[in-house]
């Protein structure tokens, strides 16, 4: 499986060795952290519920897809489960390949699909006191943001590691 | 005088001529016959097996559930006989499974009516007021007649109740034991019970699992695609996404919001995802 869900915080160490292989020359990550501020609110922490049973079949093809469209060695996608605070990591994707350019590639294309195809849904709390599920109690007014978060309302700052590059 | 207890057999061993196919394979809402008329047994009778022939063993309909090996002969007496012999202290519930209309009330009203001094209990025809020997009880003393039966050439088991005596009952829904035998017959039960209500699972995450007040639940409806079970359940729990807003999985796979939903499927409203 290249996608799974966790209930703890993730381990990235050991994520990082499953990409191993001697054939890679690097890798790519990326990982979604938990942000103080979405769209003017102040939040104070976050839960993450899953259909996990779609969501894991889903997202082990969206990692399947992504090695089928570039040419790297390993890809894994692990998401958490539960609740989250401030600056906890969400979700972790992971590339190795021969060379940079398709892993950053390939990192980037699973990020964005799991956040458009993956039956995951997220609980904001607010200093204010208020909760709302993200893109579900606005959209209610507003179809159009139906399955489609945009960018400025994404929930994390992106950090990007990359080592040993060639 | 302890009575025995009550065993199921669904006989599904026969060979339809008029069907041209096995009968026990026919599907009402994605569900066999066999699986069908099993499942009704089993809500009232604590074992079930499927009579089949020595060369039915292996077929994919009938090998997942415990079966009982034709060891007498051929036909439904072979059948009868096969299991009277395999739990000589049980009676036995014998079903044909033919009868897509067979109810949960019929098979109550027959078990509680049960006369364990005849050798059978049974329905009789709502046709000819003949007895029904395939939704009856048949009692552990019956076995003896039946082999003497059969050795003197009988086959059926109807004129073996008409010879030996049964304790019969008319049945209450007339309907309930019409069996299907042609193509037209079969056509015919698939609308009607395509129109019955049937069980589905509801799962509810996120937002809809707030407003629906549970993360699950099992229920009855006469919705027969997920378009028309969003409907009903948007008007009971005042759910504020309309279906467009929505995708729909249906046994943890994306589905179309008009697929024909099955006895026992899944259904999973999916509102807007916020992953990552």
């Amino acid at each position: 499986m290249n996608f799974r869900f966790t209930e703890g915080a993730i381990d990235t160490e050991s994520a990082r060795r499953e990409l191993q292989t001697s054939s890679a020359g690097g890798y790519v990550s990326f990982e979604g952290w938990v942000r103080d501020l979405n769209e003017g609110q102040e939040v104070t922490g976050l839960e993450y519920e899953a259909f996990q049973e779609l969501a894991m079949k889903e997202g082990d093809r969206i990692v399947a897809e992504a090695l089928r469209r570039f040419p790297v060695k390993r890809a894994l996608c692990i998401h958490r489960v539960g609740s989250l605070s401030l600056r906890d990591m969400a979700v972790w994707v992971g590339v190795s390949s021969v060379h940079r350019g398709e892993a950053f590639d390939a990192c980037r294309f699973i990020i964005d699909e799991v956040k458009h195809r993956l039956p995951i849904w997220k609980k904001e709390h607010y200093r204010s006191g208020d909760s709302g599920w993200v893109n579900c109690e606005r959209c209610a007014a507003a179809p159009q943001h139906a399955h489609a978060e945009p960018e400025h309302a994404e929930h994390h700052h992106d950090r990007v590691a990359v080592s040993n590059p060639k | 005088m302890s009575r025995s207890p009550v065993f199921g057999l669904i006989l599904a061993g026969g060979i339809s001529r008029r069907m041209n196919r096995d009968k026990a394979a026919l599907e009402y809402r994605g569900q066999t016959q066999l699986d069908r008329a099993f499942e009704l047994a089993s809500r009232h009778v604590t074992q079930v097996f499927v009579s089949v022939r020595a060369d039915q063993t292996l077929d994919a309909t009938r090998a997942q559930r415990p079966m009982i090996v034709d060891s007498a002969g051929e036909g439904p007496i072979a059948g009868i006989r096969s299991a009277l012999a395999a739990h000589p202290k049980a009676a036995w519930l014998v079903l044909a499974c033919d009868l897509p209309y067979l109810s949960d009330a019929a098979l109550e009203y027959l078990l509680r009516r049960r006369d364990a001094a005849a050798f059978a209990t049974a329905y009789t025809s709502a046709h000819d007021g003949l007895p029904e020997p395939l939704c009856a009880i048949w009692e552990p003393s019956a076995a003896e007649a039946l082999a003497d039966y059969q050795a003197g050439g009988g086959h059926c088991p109807r004129k073996f109740l008409i010879r030996h005596g049964a304790r019969l009952l008319e049945p209450q829904d007339t309907r309930a034991l019409e069996n299907v035998n042609t193509p037209e017959e079969y056509r015919q039960a698939i609308a009607t019970l395509e129109k019955a209500p049937m069980q589905l699972k509801i799962q509810y995450y996120a937002l809809m699992r707030e407003q629906a007040g549970r993360s699950e639940e099992t229920l009855e409806t006469s919705a027969s695609t997920p378009a028309g079970l969003y409907q009903e359940l948007a008007a009971r729990y005042g759910f504020t996404l309309s279906r467009d807003q929505l995708k729909v999985a249906v046994n943890s796979e994306f589905s179309d919001w008009s697929r024909k939903l099955n006895v026992g499927d899944a259904v999973v409203f999916i509102p807007p995802v916020a992953g990552g």
